[in-house]
């Protein structure tokens, strides 16, 4: 089934002296149980797209779909209800300063109305789920980054919601954070179903837990699907410069290369191994290659090789290196701009 | 060094200043929160935008306040007068104390709820939170801190200014002083005043900043 289906989608915000149109004809469909990764630069419009799917901004035109209902069509008393559905995390947390841990979590409960007891007990429960069983007196402020959101997405979960959005939730935080809480984010999108939708800007982020990726740029979706496709055969320049720059981010940064260097990514599908191709093809043509990078990534559950090659000058010599390669079944594709 | 007599004096100083600024302040609460909430709900960035009604308020606010309040307190005496049936004493400063006090309050209460971090408001009408939610369960608890040092500063405010009704004959410490200090040049009088303003003063503010720190959690 689809969890959320946008038509036709835009939104312009109408300043006083200028339009910016946010998002452009956005047509998206997100299928219950995905983790469906939107990426983009920073402005792009990732943030106004995401509020849109919880009507926290209102679209100018076009139609957002939560399961069978029209957010659009909905009263203001309908829509809160509805909200109560789809919960959002948020890249500075959002907790509440002033209330310690347990008051955070019961809060969204307290709001649907729970009474006090049943409020607190399932707030134990969830801070179970995210690990914070002895932090439940600590107000916000005494917490790490990872910790604070590991307690906005406790409280997410609180009213039991269908839908999970997450705005840049872990671009605060450091690696190894970073990491944890994609880890919780994908166990609960296993244990509990429920459908979430990851904001970023980082491709590692997508390719960590997601299983489909949008990537949108200038308020435009300029290619989506599964995220191994898209990973293999980016078809946009936004992808290809966002997997470049989320590659260089990975391995903190990669070798300088000389400009005007001719550069080949070769992508290995799961069972060629690209050792003896590339040993042979240096062997046989009896010039070095630069290797500027090499890698094998997990991409949704599938590991995929690639290696980036700046090629010896020489225009006939690239031409054979690249023929040799294709004849090898090799996917080869040129390389622009910084590695 | 004093007679019994002028002790009683002062005591019934202390306690008509007393009376005077926590009834005023108490009133004046009651008046400038909900306008200052409503500033800040009908402000351009509030829940509930509304230009006319955050215009005609924010003018009023300003007229007040830009009135000294000795000539407020001269300007209010027939509608003083109304309210408690007589133009001077403690209970009669207590009108144009609260008329100056509540459009401040409300600017106070105004500037405290600008400073919630509007990404926990956001967060909070992702749950579904209603505008009626936000203002008493997000805003009116996030800022508290800020509410109370503005509560404290304010209190010392009115406090300054029920002094100054003195000079009308509105009782209390600040009325003795004028009367023994600058009418009959009884300097020594006037000083004991003074110091009893300044270590009231200490007290009130003192116990203020300790509310607003204790209930602090963000540090
Ligand atoms: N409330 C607003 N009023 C006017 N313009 C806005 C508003 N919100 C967003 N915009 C504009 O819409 C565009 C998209 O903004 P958005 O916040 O969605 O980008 P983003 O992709 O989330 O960026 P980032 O990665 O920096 O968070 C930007 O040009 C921004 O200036
Ligand atoms: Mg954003």
């Amino acid at each position: 089934m689809s969890e959320i289906v946008v038509k036709n989608l835009s939104k312009t915000f109408d300043q006083s002296e200028q339009k910016v149109d946010a998002l452009k004809n956005i047509n998206l469909t997100i299928e219950t149980g995905d983790i469906y990764g939107i990426i983009g630069m920073s402005g792009a419009g990732k943030s106004t797209l995401v509020r849109c799917f919880n009507f926290l901004e209102k679209p100018t035109s076009g139609e957002v779909w939560i399961g069978d209902k029209n957010l659009g069509a909905l009263s203001e008393k309908e829509l809160r209800a509805e909200r109560s559905e789809i919960a959002m995390i948020f890249q500075s947390f959002n907790l509440l300063m002033q209330k310690n841990v347990l008051d955070n979590v019961c809060f969204p409960l307290r709001l649907q109305k729970v009474s006090k007891n049943e409020a607190k007990k399932r707030a134990k429960e969830l801070l179970e789920v995210v690990g914070l069983t002895d932090k439940a007196k600590a107000y916000p402020s005494q917490l790490s980054g990872g910790q604070r959101q590991r307690v906005a997405i406790a409280r997410a979960l609180a009213n039991n919601p269908r839908i999970l959005l997450c705005d840049e939730a872990t671009s605060a935080l450091d690696p190894q954070t970073t990491a944890s809480i994609l880890e919780l984010l994908r166990d609960i999108n296993k244990k509990l179903g429920i459908t979430i939708v990851v904001i970023t800007h980082q491709m590692s982020v997508v390719s960590e837990i997601c299983n489909k990726v949008a990537i949108i740029e200038k308020g435009e979706v300029v290619e989506n699907g599964l995220v191994e496709d898209v990973f293999s055969h980016p078809k946009s320049s936004a992808a290809r410069e966002l997997i470049l720059r989320g590659d260089s981010e990975k391995t903190g940064g990669t070798v300088e290369t000389l400009n005007g260097e001719r550069k080949i990514r070769i992508v290995f599908s799961e069972n060629s191994s690209f050792e003896p191709v590339i040993a042979n093809m240096v062997l046989k043509f009896q010039v070095a290659v630069n290797i500027l990078r090499a890698d094998t990534k997990n991409v949704g559950g599938v590991a995929k090789g690639e290696m980036i090659l700046g090629l010896p000058d020489g225009k006939e010599i690239q031409e054979d290196i690249i023929a040799y390669l294709h004849e090898r079944g090799l996917e080869i594709e040129e390389v622009t701009g910084d590695v | 060094m004093f007679d019994s007599q002028v002790i009683m004096m002062l005591l019934e100083g202390i306690r008509d200043t007393l009376y005077m600024t926590l009834v005023s302040t108490i009133v004046a609460y009651v008046l400038g929160l909900p306008l200052g909430i409503l500033l800040k709900v009908t402000s351009s960035d509030g829940l509930k935008p509304n230009k006319i009604v955050y215009g005609v308020f924010d003018v009023i606010c300003n007229i007040v306040r830009s009135i000294p309040f000795l000539i407020l307190l001269i300007l209010l005496i027939p509608f003083t007068r109304f309210v408690v049936g007589k133009s001077y004493g403690s209970t009669a400063t207590i009108v144009p104390l609260v008329v100056c006090a509540a459009p401040y309050i409300a600017r106070m209460v105004e500037s405290s709820l600008n400073e919630v971090d509007p990404g926990v408001i956001e967060a909070a009408k992702s749950m579904g939170a209603s505008n009626m939610d936000i203002v008493f369960k997000v805003m009116l608890v996030e800022a508290r801190t800020s509410l109370i040092v503005g509560a404290t500063i304010t209190t010392g405010n009115i406090f300054g200014y029920s002094a100054m009704s003195g000079t009308v004959g509105g009782g209390g410490l600040g009325d003795i002083a004028v009367r023994y200090g600058y009418y009959r040049y009884q300097t020594d009088i006037m000083i004991v005043t003074v110091i009893l303003l300044i270590i009231l003063f200490q007290i009130i503010q003192n116990i203020g900043m300790k509310i607003a720190g204790n209930l602090d959690k963000r540090k």
